[in-house]
């Protein structure tokens, strides 16, 4: 039998990778990668949470309306990521360093 | 006492971490941005476990049919040599790994602290139908302004690669 806890042992684990990832890389692929990683934990968390504690929907539709604004996000930081490379030839984070004072 | 439902759960929740792990980790970025799209179907596998196919399809269409495939294409767009490498110093990796056991082991002792993990599971799943009364009625102006977001997000995303067209006549 599964239990809450199970789902999220996975959830953190997710979420454990998704923060190494983030300290770890400095590849803004990779820190994409991470972000999305972060937001799935959390969408798995809201849908156990729904499923063993809450008799109606409410979590599905608020997961609904995270993927949906994941997506929005994954789109405008692929364009900035493209537009970065095209820029300076490289995504590493530490060397995008034009808007620094 | 084993059943069909802890085989699944055991084999996605492997397919969920090792796909992230191997995102991170795989040396070429395509290979990791692949990594990527499993650990996101793997999710959607956990939805359907969760009995909400609804979100786990959602998740499918979304996830693993828009945002891993635009991932891969920006990752072939901007392909090259420099492109693959990843900086990686020791100390760094360090860090990093110490500050994910650290957020892995606070999470933990939290879940064994908390009473509200013993419930057991509702005897009906939460019914899918339920969403569209959510969505049409009690988070309808979120629902507009979700729109919103989403047609600025794309028009943003168009005029940063229209500002670099002009660039090359």
């Amino acid at each position: 039998m599964i239990t809450l806890t199970d789902y999220l042992v996975v959830s953190g684990a997710l979420f454990a990778v998704g923060a190494y990832g983030l300290v770890t890389k400095r590849n803004a692929m990779r820190l994409v990668f991470s972000v999305e990683m972060l937001i799935n934990a959390a969408n798995i968390n809201f849908i156990a949470f729904n499923r063993y504690l809450w008799p109606e929907a409410l979590g599905q539709t608020i997961v609904l309306f995270s993927i949906a604004l994941a997506a929005g996000e994954a789109a405008v930081i692929l364009a900035v990521v493209v537009v970065a490379y095209r820029l300076h030839e490289d995504v590493d984070v530490s060397e995008l360093r034009s808007l620094e004072g | 006492m084993v059943d069909l439902t802890d085989i699944v759960f055991v084999g996605m929740s492997v397919v969920v971490v090792g796909g992230a792990i191997s995102a991170l980790e795989a040396r070429e970025i395509v290979y990791g941005a692949i990594g990527l799209a499993f650990s996101f179907f793997g999710v959607a596998g956990l939805f359907f476990l969760l009995d909400a196919p609804f979100v786990a399809v959602f998740q499918i269409t979304v996830y693993v049919g828009a945002v891993a495939v635009l991932i891969l294409f920006t990752v072939m767009l901007v392909r090259e040599g420099r492109w693959m490498r990843d900086s990686l110093s020791s100390t760094g990796r360090l860090v990093g790994v110490l500050t994910a056991v650290v957020l892995a082991v606070s999470l933990a002792l939290a879940f064994a602290a908390s009473s509200l993990l013993k419930t057991a599971e509702q005897a009906t799943a939460p019914s899918f139908t339920g969403i569209g009364q959510y969505i049409a009625v009690q988070y309808a102006p979120a629902l507009e302004l979700l729109g919103l977001v989403l047609a600025a997000a794309i028009l943003g995303a168009m005029m940063l690669a229209k500002v670099e067209r002009k660039d090359k006549p």
